[in-house]
């Protein structure tokens, strides 16, 4: 288990002062100058050997994606914040907001370093507002304090910090998408390439982070990047934030160690889940998109990306969703087809005319009202529209159902058949 | 996407203008981006709009956004009607959203929904006929370890069960306020049996208190 001297976020539930006080005692903003005069290099080459990946869903490194920045440009360079929280499941960046903010000020200040960037726009989803406050306050703190501005922490580096409020669209959590609506548009992703690193806002060279990978890496840049490689296992460094939701004693949120066992986790911190492990019905491990896991395979898999591959789903977010014997999980899938469909931009046919499908599939799967072979094509239009779009939410869309295919076939075979026999009943 | 029906079937007000107050506002959010991307202000500046016109967004406000921002009447409307805190008919002073996504539906939000539906008289998308209270059930809010919960205004009330729900409304009706956050006496998203962690830490580490 993660000692409490190796977390990150110490406030994180918000128990202590979050403003600038209260961050410089728990040793926020300690040397950034130092670290800023370390330059550019020498920053992206830690967070490279951090071996940090990206925490908003897609595990991309992050000192990678820093370094595809162009070192000379006659245009401008930008660092966007993705805080667009909005993957069902998924709360922690809200934690980070609201009782952490100086950890992603003063993180955006050093990643601007990194990829030579002078100002940061933080997209917060609209419906943040107290959250958004919270990062206001303390973005003003920083400007009076001469810790962002035009000479930033006095090392003549000028920075400039600017808040966004989105308006309610969970496709802008996708990088393109937040930079379309953050350019005041409708949030429909764009093609790649050209990558945001070469054509991103207002055309010019952009980088896009979650909000918890920039507020880890001061104290990465701090403490350095071996302490932080050290934790957890090779390729899955760190720590992680994980949100444990749904059926456990006491949902939570926790930072923990990365590769902490999925079931130590549950028992450790959200007091079990309900009824016991033994009453577990399944987990959707990092958010609504990736594909639930069986008891069988909680009971074994570690919390990170390649162990949550290879078990067949996949780290997201780490916002943990837990299901015990008592869920309808027919219905609970059914649930997230309905959000897809919601959340579709409309763009891309597959994706648009798909999602309507498969929300109206599952709610007659959920009651029974289909045929055996059905599931098969219920399937097979999954296929159809992964991988067949612009942007992964067609793929989002379409790993749940999977993954209830794979593990909970014979439930849905179940309620076919009562379904059936029940309307043979009446018939007769 | 927004879902919502056409904005037209809406008794239009025909003018629209920022108060004094709202400009000033408004000045300041156009300053956080280049003198010629002035369009990123949109989103911004339709909020303020919204909040100006009591919580709801007329064709005639998009039309002086529009010109405000010197934009496409068009492109505004896209904006308007691709977001769905954007409302495009009048709704109750009280916003009830109530979040059913897959977290908060494993948690209880069907009685939530429930005790609203019976706490107000009215079913979802519809307002009481004092026009004090909007029902709407929405997607996903990001509170998902305090579940379930709803959005009012611009607060979040977590940790519900039907009888906190119902007690909240009431506060409301009878104009108080109620508190926000954990309706089930936590801070925030800590573990409700007392904290797994951060328990070692030395007192100048946690910073003083909130």
């Amino acid at each position: 288990m993660l000692r409490d001297k190796d977390r990150i976020f110490t406030n994180i539930y918000g128990l202590h002062d979050p403003f600038l006080d209260g961050a410089r005692a728990r040793g926020d903003w300690d040397g950034t100058k130092e670290l800023i005069l370390k330059g550019r290099d020498e920053i992206v080459g830690a967070i490279k050997g951090s071996g940090l990946r990206g925490r908003g869903g897609a595990g991309f490194g992050t000192g990678m994606k820093w370094s595809f920045m162009p070192k000379e440009s006659p245009r401008p360079s930008y660092l966007v914040i993705n805080a667009d929280e909005g993957e069902p499941g998924t709360c922690k960046d809200r934690d980070i907001l609201r009782h952490e903010p100086h950890k992603l000020v003063e993180g955006a200040l050093l990643a601007s370093v990194g990829i030579g960037a002078h100002a940061a726009y933080c997209y917060v989803r609209g419906e943040f507002f107290r959250e958004a406050e919270a990062l206001q306050r303390a973005v003003d703190e920083a400007y009076a304090a001469g810790l962002i501005g035009d000479d930033a922490c006095g090392t003549g580096y000028k920075f400039d910090f600017y808040v966004h409020r989105g308006a309610g669209a969970y496709i802008c959590g996708e990088e393109s998408a937040l930079i379309e609506s953050l350019e005041g548009k409708k949030g429909q992703p764009r093609l790649k390439p050209p990558f945001p690193a070469n054509v991103g806002l207002y055309g010019c060279p952009t980088t896009v982070n979650n909000v918890e990978s920039i507020s880890v890496c001061p104290t990465i840049l701090r403490r350095g990047a071996d302490w932080f490689a050290a934790l957890g296992r090779p390729n899955n460094t760190g720590t992680k934030l994980f949100n444990i939701s749904g059926h456990v004693n006491n949902p939570c949120t926790v930072e923990e160690e990365m590769s902490v066992p999925l079931k130590e986790l549950i028992e450790k911190h959200a007091g079990g889940v309900i009824g016991g492990w033994d009453n577990l019905l399944g987990v959707i491990p990092g958010g609504s998109s990736t594909p639930v896991l069986p008891r069988a395979a909680c009971t074994s898999v570690l919390m990170d990306f390649d162990s949550l591959k290879e078990a067949g789903s996949g780290l997201g977010t780490a916002a943990v969703i837990v299901m015990d014997r008592s869920t309808d999980i027919v219905r609970a899938i059914a649930r997230l087809a309905a959000f897809y469909k919601h959340e579709s931009c409309g763009q891309c046919t597959p994706c648009r005319e798909g999602t309507g499908w498969l929300m109206r599939m599952m709610e007659r799967m959920a009651v029974g009202n289909a045929t055996v072979a059905e599931i098969d094509l219920l399937d097979e239009v999954t296929r159809q529209i992964e991988g067949h779009t612009i942007c992964a939410l067609g793929d989002a869309a379409a790993w749940p159902i999977q993954g209830l295919i794979r593990h909970f076939r014979p439930e849905i075979e179940k309620r076919i058949e009562e379904y059936n026999k029940g309307g043979a009943e009446q018939a007769a | 996407m927004s879902e919502q029906t056409d904005a037209g079937a809406v008794e239009q007000p025909a003018t629209f203008a920022f108060t004094e107050e709202t400009r000033k506002a408004a000045e300041a959010v156009c300053a956080k981006y280049p003198a010629d991307r002035q369009d990123s202000a949109v989103m911004p500046l339709l909020d303020l709009a919204q909040r100006q016109n009591d919580g709801w967004l007329p064709r005639a406000a998009m039309d002086y956004v529009a010109e405000y921002l010197d934009m496409p009447a068009i492109q505004v409307y896209e904006v308007a009607t691709f977001y769905t805190m954007y409302n495009l008919k009048p709704v109750g002073k009280h916003h009830v959203q109530v979040c059913t996504n897959l977290p908060c539906w494993l948690r209880g939000s069907d009685a939530v929904m429930k005790a609203c539906s019976k706490n107000l008289g009215v079913g979802k998308g519809q307002t009481t006929e004092d026009g004090m209270f909007t029902l709407s059930e929405v997607e996903c809010l990001g509170a998902c370890v305090n579940a379930p919960m709803m959005q009012i205004g611009d607060d979040y009330y977590e940790d519900l069960d039907a009888d906190s729900t119902a007690r909240i409304l009431d506060e409301l009706k009878a104009g108080d306020t109620p508190k926000t956050g954990s309706q089930a006496g936590r801070t925030s998203s800590e573990p409700a049996g007392g904290l797994t962690s951060l328990t070692d830490l030395g007192s100048s580490a946690k910073g003083g208190d909130a």
